[in-house]
């Protein structure tokens, strides 16, 4: 079997997903002719008609306030937002109705829509094209938000994003585009919203999502050289998050590191570790410990990586649980001394 | 050539207008279809109406049962030919201000009133009445209304999209989208812009350096109208036509020059801003006085018929005050209702919660 690329497993779903429903349409900026920048619907117009796979004016907010009243003229629209921190002039659209109609309706209106955001650095690109926004989308309720780490998921959490009745934010780990498994891609139809446990261990849990799942599993795979066992749960998805999974693991093994590629402060991470205190307190044989960006903008590319939370760092984390009192400001990049 | 498109686009030089302020015919331009006298008398039973459900609804806010009210007394022309235009198939996508128009449109006033007494978002069904949620963040309604409009299109039919929009509303981004849009993918949707005048305190002219705001439209490839929004008349042509146009897939826009009579909301002053002469120079261009003056001139409106009139406002004011008087029956447990299609864990743990609380507090 040929290996698969994530583009080409996200691009399949959107095929299958469009023939499986004649109602599943893609728009947004160059994803007709061209692919998209990063050719995840290439061909979809070729094979399926400017009908159902169009340009749009270069206009993010258009494109998602013209998917919402689409939607409620009986479409599923999967839009594609080119870049992250493009993705921002939709944003009141995003938070301010695509979130809401279904509640503000009393559930007479629900807008069906996947927006997918390439999301995340470690491609070399220049700024404004390697933003981790997850936490402004995780934080608004009525938006679910996924991310996927490998290839099979890739397809999996695309065609389930695509089937859910709520309006689902689907961030592409832009670095992962072009990770490769040999694997036959499977519509399985479950909810979103469960976790995966990607290595099971005892001494620690790592858990992480998007592009932070490979770093985890390599320091995992480090780590166990070294005799200690990381169990690497890979969250897939953030809204709706699965409390089970993870308290169950981190019960059993008393420790975590939360690994995310965002900015510390306030970030998605601090959910996690916040939920997990409230939970697991007396389970915990250390404080959790967080590895994330540093609280700046995004750096220029030839900088990237003393930003981004390396294998070392967390390694660096996971020796932490072993575990002192002393503060170590380490790796609280969160904290805003 | 392209002379040739933009003459097709642009307005006309001045604003629509078939009838003077003291309700004589003037001559308006060639062109449109004028509604017939019996459209006419139902515009002006519709428009008194309205104007006591506006009433009604202002004195609601004083007695404390309405969060806010914005009033659009003085704007009964617009709403009551968007209304009246429309047929059943039709959507409407309303503002804050158009509460008007949707009772016209068939609504049950206190269904449209939900929104803002402060029980919930919405409070009828919009797939049932075609009329979408009233929409508080400026313009973003008008992108909705394109995407519609472009999926009613595409279903084939050839219903059509009003969209109601404000003068400082077009200010923002999502209207000029939304326009661009329309055009791009000959979308059946008309816009009205109300233009009363005022953002709030803002006065069109720190809004728009455009000769009329109508002209916004050419840029985009819509063709575009401005009217008299005080001369009924002038409403249902330009809406009708603009219709047409609309539903053989080419968007419309238009600006409506009205005015409006009362503050912004009932929390506004409206003295730091304008001056009392200027409110009375546009009450000599009352709308429903000017369709009345017309209508008797030309013998088509009896005592009896604007009594009729006015017994249906009272009526409908009745019932309103008699119902909005009665305190609403909320229940807390709906807050988790509809945020997702199946709730999330932690939403149903945060509805155990509630429940608990409230249990505690009935014991
Ligand atoms: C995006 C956004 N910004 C600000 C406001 C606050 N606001 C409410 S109404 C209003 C003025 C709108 O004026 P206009 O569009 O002329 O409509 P009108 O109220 O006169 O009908 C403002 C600034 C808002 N609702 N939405």
């Amino acid at each position: 079997m040929a290996a698969t690329t994530m583009a080409q497993a996200l691009n399949r779903a959107l095929r299958d997903a469009m023939t499986a429903d004649e109602r599943v349409l893609v728009f947004g900026e160059d994803v007709g002719q061209l692919g998209g920048v990063f050719r995840i619907t290439d061909g979809l117009t070729r094979d399926f008609g400017e009908q159902r796979c169009f340009d749009t004016p270069l206009a993010e907010s258009g494109i998602v306030g013209f998917a919402l009243g689409m939607a409620m003229g009986g479409y599923k629209p999967v839009v594609e937002m080119q870049f992250d921190a493009f993705a921002y002039p939709a944003f009141e659209q995003i938070t301010s109705h695509v979130a809401k109609m279904r509640n503000r309706t009393r559930g007479h209106l629900s807008v069906p829509m996947v927006i997918r955001v390439p999301y995340a650095g470690g491609i070399g690109g220049v700024e404004h094209h390697c933003d981790s926004s997850e936490a402004y989308y995780v934080h608004t309720p009525g938006l679910k938000v996924v991310s996927p780490a490998t290839v099979n998921d890739a397809y999996t959490l695309l065609r389930e994003a695509i089937d859910d009745p709520d309006p689902v934010i689907f961030m592409e780990p832009k670095k992962l585009y072009w990770s490769k498994e040999d694997i036959e891609l499977r519509h399985v139809d479950e909810p979103l919203g469960h976790a995966a446990i990607r290595r099971h261990g005892k001494d620690a849990t790592l858990i992480a999502y998007g592009p932070s799942v490979p770093v985890a599993l390599q320091a995992a795979a480090a780590a166990a050289e070294e005799g200690i066992e990381l169990e690497v749960i890979d969250l897939r998805s953030l809204v709706p998050f699965d409390d089970d999974t993870v308290m169950r693991s981190v019960r059993r093994t008393g420790r975590c590191v939360v690994v995310q590629e965002a900015s510390g402060f306030a970030g998605f991470g601090a959910e996690i570790v916040a939920r997990i205190q409230e939970r697991c307190f007396h389970s915990l044989a250390a404080p959790v410990i967080r590895v994330s960006g540093f609280d700046i903008p995004y750096p220029p590319p030839m900088l990237e990586h003393s930003h981004l939370p390396s294998v070392d760092r967390v390694l660096d984390a996971v020796d932490r649980l072993q575990f002192t009192d002393e503060p170590d400001h380490r790796y609280l990049t969160g904290a805003h001394s | 050539m392209s002379d040739h498109i933009a003459t097709d686009l642009l307005p006309s030089a001045t604003p629509v207008r078939y009838l003077a302020e003291d309700g004589t015919t003037v001559d308006g331009p060639a062109g449109y279809t004028l509604p017939s006298v019996e459209e006419l008398r139902d515009a002006h039973r519709r428009m008194v109406v309205g104007r006591r459900f506006d009433a009604q609804s202002t004195a609601l806010t004083k007695q404390g049962r309405l969060a806010v009210y914005p009033s659009s007394r003085g704007q009964e022309a617009c709403q009551i030919a968007a209304a009246m235009v429309l047929r059943e198939d039709d959507w409407l996508f309303p503002t804050y201000r158009d509460s008007m128009a949707m009772v016209s449109r068939g609504m049950d006033p206190v269904e449209v009133l939900t929104l803002l007494r402060g029980d919930a978002h919405c409070g009828y069904d919009p797939n049932a009445a075609r009329v979408a949620p009233q929409c508080t963040p400026l313009s973003t309604q008008t992108l909705h209304a394109t995407g519609l409009a472009y999926a009613l299109r595409r279903n084939g039919t050839d219903s059509a999209v009003l969209a109601l929009i404000g003068d400082g509303a077009t200010s923002e981004g999502d209207f000029h989208e939304a326009l661009n849009f329309a055009a791009v993918f000959e979308a059946p949707v008309v816009f009205l812009v109300q233009n009363n005048k005022y953002a709030i305190s803002v006065p069109l002219d720190k809004q728009s350096a455009a000769p009329s705001l109508a002209y916004k439209g050419v840029g985009y490839g819509v063709r575009s109208e401005q009217v008299d929004g005080n001369d009924p008349v002038a409403m249902l042509a330009v809406l009708h036509k603009a219709f047409e146009h609309a539903r053989a897939g080419a968007p419309f826009l238009i600006e409506a020059h009205t005015y409006r009579i009362e503050a912004h909301t009932n929390a506004d002053d409206a003295t730091r801003y304008r001056d009392s002469a200027e409110v009375d120079r546009w009450l000599d261009a009352d709308p429903l006085a000017r369709l009345e003056k017309h209508l008797r001139g030309i013998g088509a409106l009896t005592d009896e018929d604007v009594a009729e009139a006015q017994a249906e406002g009272e009526r409908l004011a009745a019932d309103l005050r008699s119902r909005m008087n009665a305190d609403p029956h909320l229940d807390p447990m709906a807050l988790f209702d509809h945020v997702y299609a199946r709730p999330t864990t932690q939403l149903v743990e945060q509805r155990d919660l509630l429940a608990t609380e409230l249990k505690a507090q009935e014991g």
